[in-house]
């Protein structure tokens, strides 16, 4: 049951926050009043109409516009044509392209958002295609605006310039639905806040006079303890990657300069916004990117680009894609398991699947690692992306019997992630740290990156800064060093002294 | 032997017979483009043809006008497009199996049909084909039947749907990001519908060409792989309408040389070789344009609404 | 309209979908034999006698299943892995051919070594026909539909230009056939009067050995494995362009053995019109069978049947013998729809 229940009212000028972890029902609450999904029961009234249901033009009609999660613009087409499509009809054999471009400009400067319409999608900056998805609904005639995880991908400045954008469109009048899972902001921008938990809406707050952690366990249902990290000492260095340059198949850059070292039992974390190459960084840490120039050194050892020698040199890797690239999904929970190690001693004898012991070896990782589910042999996508997640972990840090791995090159691990779920998933990181493993996270998180990590760097544009214990980074000096990169944001911050 | 290539290649007659090779490629590959353009691959354009052909010749055998056959053969195709459209755009099944199927199946419907209705001939009967267009007076077009001038039309007129009507910037996005147009109020399995339905009428007519302009009866086999030749040259032609004609004239030419380099230098070379070159060259196309494909972004990829 | 994947996809669901697909597809066809002016019920019934009505209608339902088991096979063992092989038909005449030239060849060993030269040299035809479009995937990112497809082209004028040259039979009085296999190397009949030939028992036999890699094998497990996922499976560490190569290898193998067998066994010689389409048919028998080996014995057995007692019915009544083709096409069509069903389930608005 996705929404239970559910009515909520949203007046002119007004912000109302839907807050609640990640599967509470937000997304799919505003898919329905869009008209990306029917309701099973209920109805939607705007702006004193009946608004069909499942139509998303239909309600583009009546004047509700969303901006989206994951942007829907197409790469390949320009920013006007991907502002033009669905605002003239079908039949007409023709297209009024240059007024179009006069109206987006005109709409574009009264709200403040800066766009080249001939430009292909492709060469923005997410910053800039935000824009170009809220500019898809302000040229519409928009009245209502939903904005899902608005700031998931944007610099603590870049959030800043929406939050001013949302305060102009709300002095001319448009009512906004902001969708979010970070407290500060919520309690920042909006008037009033509706928790949502398991589906049901369990409060309905004005902003002014909410407190955090009332919240916070709205949101959860209970008090959740966060895992802590403990303060020790640092083994040998373990990961020495020096003067990496690489680039893609086009030719295009993506890594330009890369020099980061952990030591055993310490956590690196890499912060940055999207797009600034830290895909590039975890493929090569997985052994699925080449290299132009530079080396990788794990424990004395170079690495190359084939993820069968990372995998034999004891690196746990967890990606960042659990369904594209971390598991098989049509494949069984237990073939899952020993797909990393499907060709060793302990899984394989003359070319045969020792099936007994895989399988074995599976039902143990299942219960080690809490995954929750109706048996090893149910296809893995069947799994939800708590327990996927926790499958994925626990195929990586069941190593061998009781070794721990030397490496853990986690990217994202809690994306998408309930709140119980992202607990798990960081103390795990934590005892495995304690033991002695060697931690690299990749993390657009900063609440996650402050819990976990001792050291910090900032990537930015293909390099990553010096690693900085986490206790001397401030918020500003981070969210400034994402923007702009490290040197430039030391700078800024002495010039502002 | 450079000689008497360059000879066949400065003749008239010679290109004459590359627009009239050409023809059927043109409108198999501005089929397959803009089904490919939606997203949607069609691999059913070999049995569409075989049933295109089949029945714009039969209605014409039967007393219908010849443009009206051509019509026949659009709606024959439309109809084979429109179950390959309901089987990969609202059910989201494998294209490369669909297609097949349809393949098969149009190509044995038709030989079934063709039995059936024509149960004694051992001969293909003949029927009397579209004229070369003489009063045209345009040296190389008037030698040509008036299939192969809709043909060149439909060419400028595709790019101008494709890239400055709104329904061609409907296609071209539920052909990139499907979810894009969705949010923008498109109904994407409506717009894919209909594009591969309209696709498939010009790969109908592509196989009416051949019954009812380049030959006067319908043959078995006598597509032969045409219609494959049209899915490479999608590629080649980077889907684009343009690039399309090129590729077809090119590949026209090849085609046309091979056939007069066989005639010319005698029996030296078994003739086999020389058939061969086409397909051969068709691969080659592909791997060659394979690199740079800056393919629609959504195709071959199953949209389910709602699925995010 | 929406379609709701189905929580637990049921075993039964999962079997019936291919019965299902057919049943549908009998009904639609009975239009299109009503349409040719024969009573639907007598026309089916005497395609079940040809079928399998005696024992000389089994035996022949037996000999036409033998090349389609093995094309199967081929088909399914690379589908399975994602790489559409539709190549099977170029692939096949092109074991024949080698099959023909090995035995033919006159060399000074003993029967016992060069038998299994012949099945081997058959096999490498195949494989080597397949590997072409195999390295274009893998290197090149070119589909190989499109490649395997006019590679079927490529191999057949190869085939009549062999036939019309150096392979030509001199005894066949200009009819373009190939020298014949000699008799020590054919493929013994099963039984007397009839042309059920040992390969049927090669073809269950490669069944089972295709089925036991699949499920009980590392390099069945990568198969799948890629197939299913081939990004997930490269991060698993896998090999997965070596992996697509050897199942092109082992696909290719087996439709050019599929030649080989139906040239040594039945057919005797090697003509152009050896194989009414056995390749696509291949296509048919491994969807129908769900790509499950021991399944694609029993689908073969079933498109076999439909052949034989199609040409049998057409020979009594005037129905056109093309009327199997479009069962067998139709059948792929209504597979695809019954495989859905089975895993989603349709919800209307």
């Amino acid at each position: 049951m996705a929404n239970d229940s559910i009515s909520l009212e949203l007046a002119r000028g007004e912000v109302l926050a839907l807050l609640g972890e990640n599967g509470a029902g937000k997304s799919t609450l505003v898919s329905i009043l869009f008209g990306h999904y029917v309701a099973d029961e209920g109805t939607i009234t705007a702006f004193g109409e009946p608004l069909p249901a499942g139509d998303p033009a239909a309600a583009l009609a009546a004047g509700i516009g969303m901006v989206h999660q994951h942007f829907t613009l197409s790469d390949n087409l320009t920013v006007l044509d991907n502002i033009l499509i669905g605002t003239e009809p079908l039949w007409q054999p023709f297209s009024r392209r240059r007024a179009a471009r006069a109206k987006v400009r005109e709409t574009a400067a009264r709200f403040g958002l800066a766009v080249d319409t001939h430009r292909k999608v492709s060469e923005l900056s997410v910053g800039e295609r935000q824009r170009v998805e809220i500019l898809k609904a302000l040229y519409r005639g928009a009245r209502a605006l939903i904005l899902d995880e608005p700031t998931a991908v944007l610099t603590p400045q870049e959030s800043r310039d929406l939050f001013a954008t949302l305060r102009q469109l709300v002095a001319e009048g448009l009512a906004i639905i902001f969708i979010s899972h970070k407290l500060d902001e919520v309690l920042a921008v909006s008037d009033r806040i509706a928790v949502l938990r398991n589906g049901r809406l369990v409060a309905l707050r004005a902003a002014a006079g909410a407190t955090k952690a009332e919240l916070a366990e709205l949101m959860v249902g209970r008090k959740v303890v966060m895992p802590t990290r403990e303060r020790r000492s640092l083994g040998a260095p373990v990961l020495h990657v020096r003067g990496i340059h690489a680039r893609d198949a086009h030719g295009g850059m993506l890594l330009d300069g890369v020099d980061v070292s952990v030591r055993a039992g310490e956590t690196v974390a890499i912060a940055g916004v999207a797009g600034n190459g830290q895909q590039a960084l975890a493929q090569l840490l997985s052994g699925t990117l080449a290299p132009e120039r530079g080396t990788v050194e794990l424990a004395g050892r170079r690495l190359g680009a084939t993820p069968r020698e990372w995998i034999a040199a004891k690196v746990a890797r967890i990606p960042e894609d659990r369904h594209a690239v971390g598991v098989i999904g049509d494949l069984a929970v237990w073939e899952n398991v020993i797909s990393e190690h499907l060709r060793s001693p302990a899984f394989a004898r003359a070319g045969f699947v020792r099936r007994t012991a895989s399988r074995m070896h599976a039902d143990s990782v299942v219960r080690r690692f809490d995954v929750r589910l109706s048996g090893i042999d149910v296809p893995a996508r069947s799994l939800s992306g708590g327990n996927m997640q926790k499958l994925i972990l626990g195929r990586a840090l069941s190593v061998g019997a009781a070794t721990t791995p030397t490496l853990i090159v986690a990217d994202q691990p809690t994306w998408g992630l309930d709140i119980g779920a992202l607990a798990y998933v960081h103390q795990c990181l934590l005892n495995a740290a304690a033991a002695g493993a060697a931690v690299l996270l990749i993390s657009e998180d900063l609440d996650e990156i402050f819990a976990l990590a001792d050291g910090i760097a900032v990537m930015f544009h293909g390099r990553v800064s010096e690693a900085r214990p986490a206790e001397t980074w401030t918020l500003a000096e981070i969210g400034l060093a994402m923007a702009r990169g490290a040197d430039a944001a030391g700078d800024e911050l002495t010039r502002a002294a | 032997m450079s000689g008497d290539i360059l000879d066949v290649v400065t003749g008239l007659p010679f290109w004459v017979a590359v627009l009239r090779i050409a023809t059927p490629l043109i409108f198999g590959t501005l089929g397959v483009l803009l089904c490919e353009r939606a997203g949607v691959l069609n691999l059913g354009i070999e049995g569409i043809m075989v049933v295109g052909a089949f029945t714009g010749w039969f209605a014409v055998y039967q007393g219908a006008t010849l443009w009206s056959g051509v019509g026949v053969a659009a709606l024959a195709g439309a109809a084979l497009g429109l179950l390959h459209a309901v089987l990969t755009v609202p059910l989201g099944l494998s294209q490369h199996v669909s297609g097949l199927g349809v393949t098969l199946f149009g190509t044995s419907v038709a030989a079934y049909a063709y039995r059936v209705l024509l149960p004694r001939v051992t001969t293909p009967p003949t029927i009397e084909p579209f004229s070369p267009m003489s009063s045209l007076g345009v040296p190389l077009l008037s030698t040509q039947t008036p299939l192969t001038l809709l043909a060149l039309v439909c060419v400028p007129l595709l790019a101008y749907v494709l890239n400055r009507t709104p329904a061609g910037l409907a296609v071209r996005m539920v052909g990139e990001n499907p979810g894009a147009a969705e949010g923008q109020g498109i109904n994407v399995i409506a717009v894919r519908m209909w594009t591969v339905i309209a696709g498939s009428a010009l790969m109908g007519v592509a196989g009416a060409f051949l019954t009812l302009s380049a030959f006067n009866a319908f043959f078995f086999n006598m597509v032969n792989g045409r219609g494959w030749i049209c899915v490479a040259l999608v590629v080649f032609a980077s889907w684009r309408p343009g690039k399309a004609l090129a590729g077809a004239l090119l590949f026209a030419a090849f085609d046309a040389l091979q056939l007069r380099l066989q005639q010319a230098s005698g029996a030296k070379l078994p003739y086999q070789i020389y058939l061969m070159l086409p397909y051969a060259l068709s691969i080659l196309a592909l791997v060659v344009m394979a690199r740079r494909a800056a393919y629609p972004q959504a195709l071959m990829k199953p949209y389910r609404k709602g699925e995010r | 309209m929406r379609l709701e994947a189905r929580a637990e996809v049921s075993r039964v669901l999962q079997l019936a979908a291919p019965f299902a697909a057919i049943a549908v597809t009998l009904v639609v066809c009975s239009l299109l034999v009503a349409w040719s002016g024969v009573p639907v019920a007598g026309a089916y019934r005497l395609l079940l006698e040809g079928a399998a009505g005696s024992a000389f209608a089994v035996s022949e339902t037996l000999t036409r299943a033998t090349p389609l088991i093995i094309t199967g096979l081929a088909v399914s063992v690379a589908f399975r892995a994602k790489l559409y092989n539709i190549g099977a038909e170029g692939q096949l005449y092109a074991g024949a051919l080698a099959a023909v030239a090995v035995a033919d060849s006159g060399l000074s060993l003993p029967p016992a070594v060069v038998f299994p030269l012949v099945l081997a040299a058959a096999m490498a035809a195949g494989a080597l026909l397949l590997i072409g479009p195999a390295l274009l995937k893998t290197r090149f990112h070119v589909d190989e539909v499109v490649t395997t497809l006019l590679f079927n082209f490529i191999a057949l004028l190869f085939v009549s230009m062999m036939l019309d040259g150096p392979m030509k039979d001199p005894t066949a009085m200009g009819w373009p056939q190939s020298v014949a296999i000699p008799e020590e190397f054919g493929l013994e009949k099963l039984a007397e009067r009839s042309r059920v030939h040992s390969g049927l028992l090669i073809a269950f036999a490669l069944a089972v050995v295709v089925w036991i890699v699949d499920r009980f094998t590392a390099f069945g497990f990568e198969m799948r494995a890629v197939g299913a996922n081939a990004r997930a499976a490269a991060f698993a560490g896998m090999p997965v362009h070596a992996v697509v190569l050897k199942t092109a290898l082992l696909s290719g193998a087996l439709a050019g053995l599929a030649g080989g067998i139906e040239v040594m066994g039945r057919a005797g010689y090697v003509t152009l019109d050896m194989s009414p389409g056995y390749g696509y048919s291949g296509i048919v028998i491994a969807m129908l069978a769900q790509l499950n080996a021991l399944g694609v014995v029993v689908s073969a057995i079933f498109v076999a049947g439909i052949l034989v007692g199609a040409d049998s019915m057409s020979r009594a009544l005037a129905v056109p013998t093309y009327i199997a083709d479009v069962i067998v096409a139709a059948s792929l069509i209504a597979m695809l729809v019954a495989t859905m069903l089975a895993r989603y389930r349709v919800r209307w608005r």
